[in-house]
């Protein structure tokens, strides 16, 4: 079935073929024809060969290449499904291809260390929102595109796999962008809603990314859903403040693309940031749990990052601050949430 | 872009008169009227989804509006008839409301004939009335009159009086990217923004166009200007167009960016001041007025539509700083950016440059004493704020070449999108002010004005800006001592920053620091009754006014200097 927009003939792109790049290239595919960049060789022998992903089938639609060039040259619209850590590099590598015509919808949920040229992140004394750059703010500075969005929201890629009923937010500046993801993404199981504060909803799939882990945590420890409950509303209280911080509004934090996630990746195994908390709790360290992992945990570097900033501009992140210790340093648990609970929170909702 | 000066002599580009499109544009003022009129009309019917009720409503609003404008506040160079023709559009509102023998389509009819002539009346009042032989004139006045007095203040004896040793040009320095500008402008359609501190930006950046050599420039000037006879004239002259800031109403605004959409579309170079009025603050403006910005996004768009991809439809945005050590109408300025944002909403025009005479004696002055002016042009950009390269071509910053009008294309063909040029105009903004702070060029009353006031700021940490402001000025004294060490702080700050092509500054920077603060002191503010900065007997910095002194030091805001305190 096509649909109705006009774009029906040409080619959309799938740069990354991850689990939520590969869920997402399949909702795309049911419209129109996709063409997906995946960076191993084989990987693109097995989709074009066998249409399938790691040994999942995958829709006929879709067409793998080694090629940036030829993919920027087919497809006007392109979403940029990469872990953040690879996402500046691949977006260098697309640029020389890219021009003004093309959009660009990324749906990574990570930040990116926007550094002086050959400084790292410990020469630096200071962490300012200027040496943060959300997934946008790395197309916009590494490319002349413009028309840039965004997807966030609750999609645990396994159950978009599965065809189960879920929702998304795109997030642009651009009406035309959000009104193109909308035309390209959905469905009868896929709804799709529109927010025009893009750096608010990238914000929210990042940091719930940091309560995710510490959701985890809770679970590993068998602390019950009181616990749970608590910590899912003062993560959210922290997470506002974090995105105020960085230039978010309120608004997109209590969306779908914030509470919306923050509820779905708090409860569920099938989230990476809260098998980390939960593998911790269980006694695991941080290297044996990441040599594990086939995939990133975005929550890990995010917590950094945050960590950070939020002391370099004199502002207090208590979730936060704890789960560094825990991560990074070797603060236990069980400390952590002793610490927390001593915590002087007095307000139950001051941001409204 | 160097911080040096070079003067230079630049022959017009296009040596013909009758090439340049501002003469195209004054030879058909008629027919161009006439067609900003019809295209304005379009656009407010277009807006208000050529609903019958809400065009009623505009209408109404437009009559009210305008009603208590004439009343409230008249102008000496408002028409007439003002007064009759809003009458006239108020009965024929009433009439057309209470007639029930017309049915819809026929009252609708009559609703537009009313927005026509209402458009037709505002296109007739915004049009510049440019005559080149009054440009030639005006122009020779300005070069050679100002040249007399200038020369006549610099050198001695008898030749003073016919002295050509010094030009207007020793006076007013013009730095940065002229050739390019000057290339630019005969190949394409340029749009000039300036920064805007003072009344007397809208006559030097006409004297500056000429000096470059380029065909007059249209600029929207602000009507209260049209009050005084001296600038009337040298406004006219020099292609103003009229901005009527009392004006709010929605079939005004739209007829004043049809007018400057057209005139772009035309290839006639404009001129807008962005911050829309001279900043009140003294900082170089960091929120633009959008409205006549977006105008050059839609012209350039409309170009495209045309299939005019060359360089001959291309609109070139470029930004200019306007660097004093002395603003005229500082005192008022200031005590207005005070007050508004003290929450005091009301407040009353009245400046410095309100009579003729005034003027005159100021611009004597000025050109007799010091306190020069240097003008940097920044380098072009397209629409969106990319660098363009000699032949026009748009940059991205790898260098590639990137084609604009790709920008305006949506599934394979340019459409129009008033939010996605919106959203255009937003970042253009951004750009400009970014370039702004890049061009500005640090002179040393900047530094002084800068360094004294975070000194004393520093001093009273405790108290907001207008408790600080409020200190009485006999009290604050500086130590010369900690002055010197504090401004060579800033300056080193200043240059580290100028090797990063964050700022330029002034070749009177590269002295030895006593002199430099003795030519910062010398010329700060130098010609108000009260001085910003002076040194009592003891050699000490002192305030004689500390309003002026927070003015001067906004300058040099948004450079992150203040950090160092």
């Amino acid at each position: 079935m096509t649909s109705k927009n006009s774009s029906k003939n040409k080619s959309i792109g799938v740069v990354g073929m991850g689990s939520f790049g590969t869920a997402i290239a399949n909702i795309l595919a049911a419209k129109n024809p996709v063409i997906a960049y995946a960076r191993r060789a084989e990987l693109v022998t097995e989709i074009n060969e066998k249409h399938s992903v790691d040994g999942n089938l995958i829709n006929e639609n879709i067409l793998a290449t080694q090629d940036p060039e030829l993919l920027c040259q087919s497809c006007d619209v392109i979403f940029f499904m990469v872990p953040s850590s690879a996402f500046m590099d691949v977006t260098r590598m697309f640029s020389p291809f890219l021009y003004p015509y093309h959009m660009i919808i990324h749906g990574t949920k990570g930040l990116c260390l926007n550094l002086p040229k050959g400084k790292k992140l410990e020469d630096l004394s200071d962490i300012r929102r200027e040496n943060i750059l959300t997934m946008s703010e790395v197309i916009l500075k590494e490319t002349v595109v413009v028309r840039v969005g965004c997807l966030a929201g609750p999609n645990l890629a396994k159950e978009l796999s599965a065809g189960l009923p879920a929702a998304t937010v795109v997030a642009s500046k651009f009406n035309e962008v959000i009104l193109q993801g909308q035309n390209l993404l959905r469905s009868d199981k896929f709804q799709v809603y529109g927010n025009s504060d893009i750096i608010g909803v990238e914000l929210s799939g990042v940091l719930k990314n940091i309560i995710a882990i510490a959701a985890g945590a809770l679970a590993g420890l068998g602390l019950g859903e009181n616990a749970k409950g608590l910590l899912i509303s003062r993560g959210m209280v922290e997470l506002i403040y974090m995105g105020n911080a960085l230039g978010g509004s309120l608004k997109s934090f209590i969306g779908l693309a914030g509470i919306g996630d923050l509820v779905t990746t708090c409860n569920s195994t099938l989230s990476r940031n809260y098998t980390v908390g939960y593998r911790l709790a269980k006694g695991e360290t941080l290297e044996q749990i990441q040599a594990t992992m086939e995939e990133v945990a975005e929550g890990i570097n995010t917590v950094k990052l945050m960590k950070n900033f939020m002391e370099s501009t004199k502002n207090r992140a208590p979730i936060t601050e704890n789960l560094y210790k825990v991560l990074f340093e070797d603060l236990t648990i069980e400390e952590a949430v002793q610490y927390l609970m001593k915590y002087p929170f007095n307000v139950d909702v001051d941001f409204l | 872009m160097t911080d040096d000066y070079i003067k230079h002599k630049y022959d017009p580009i296009l040596p013909q008169k009758d090439e340049w499109p501002v003469v195209k544009l004054s030879k058909s003022r008629k027919e161009f009227v006439k067609k900003v009129a019809e295209a304005a009309k379009k656009r407010i019917l277009d807006q208000i989804g050529g609903k019958m009720e809400v065009l009623k409503e505009e209408l109404e609003t437009t009559h009210y509006r305008e009603k208590l404008r004439i009343k409230q506040n008249p102008w000496a160079v408002d028409p007439d008839d003002d007064y009759e023709f809003w009458n006239k559009v108020k009965s024929a509102l009433v009439q057309l409301s209470a007639d029930s023998t017309l049915n819809r389509t026929e009252k609708k009819k009559k609703y537009i004939e009313i927005l026509d002539s209402i458009t037709m009346r505002y296109a007739e009042e915004i049009a510049s009335n440019f005559k080149h032989t009054h440009y030639k004139f005006t122009r020779s006045i300005v070069t050679t009159g100002f040249a007399r007095l200038l020369n006549a203040a610099r050198v001695k004896g008898f030749k003073r009086l016919f002295s050509n040793q010094y030009s207007l040009q020793d006076k007013i320095q013009i730095i940065g990217e002229t050739e390019q500008l000057r290339d630019l402008a005969s190949k394409g359609t340029i749009i000039m923004v300036p920064t805007h501190f003072s009344n007397l930006d809208s006559i030097l950046i006409g004297w500056i166009i000429s000096v470059l050599g380029l065909p007059p420039f249209i600029y929207g000037a602000g009507l209260n200007l049209f009050n005084i006879e001296i600038f009337a004239y040298f406004m006219n002259s020099l292609g103003a167009y009229k901005v009527d800031r009392r004006k709010k109403n929605l079939v005004y605004i739209e007829t004043l960016k049809t007018y400057s959409s057209e005139a772009i579309q035309l290839g006639v170079h404009s001129l807008f001041f962005p911050g829309g009025t001279r900043s009140r603050s003294g900082k170089i403006e960091s929120k633009l007025k959008l409205g006549l910005l977006s105008t050059a996004i839609e012209a350039q768009r409309a170009n495209y539509q045309r299939g005019m991809n060359d360089i001959g439809g291309k609109v070139f945005i470029v930004p200019v700083t306007i660097n004093y050590h002395f603003v005229l109408e500082a005192p008022s300025l200031i005590k207005e950016h005070l007050s508004i944002t003290g929450q005091e909403r009301y407040y009353q025009e009245a400046d410095e440059f309100s009579t003729s005479l005034k003027i005159s004696k100021f611009l004597v002055k000025f050109f007799t004493k010091g306190s020069d002016i240097s003008v940097s042009v920044g380098k072009a950009m397209d629409v969106l704020g990319h660098y363009v390269d000699k032949e026009g071509n748009s940059l991205d910053k790898n260098g590639r070449i990137i084609d604009t009008r790709d920008y305006f294309i949506s599934d394979g063909k340019i459409n129009i999108d008033t939010q996605r040029e919106e959203e255009y105009t937003n970042r253009l903004g951004e750009r400009i002010v970014q370039e702004f702070h890049i061009i500005n060029r640090v002179f040393s009353s900047h530094l002084v004005a800068f360094t004294a006031f975070q000194l004393i700021k520093r001093e009273n940490k405790k108290m907001d800006l207008f408790n600080l402001l409020r200190l009485p000025e006999e009290d604050i004294v500086i130590p010369y001592d900690s002055f010197k060490s504090a401004c060579q702080r800033v300056l080193d700050k200043i240059f580290e920053l100028r090797e990063k092509g964050k700022v330029h500054v002034a070749p009177h920077l590269r002295q030895d620091m006593d002199q430099i603060i003795a030519h910062g002191l010398d010329n700060v503010g130098m010609y108000h009754a009260k001085r910003p900065l002076v040194q009592d007997k003891d050699g000490n910095i002192i305030t004689e006014d500390l309003n002026l002194l927070y003015f001067y030091h906004n300058r040099l805001d948004g450079y992150d200097l203040e950090k160092l305190f």
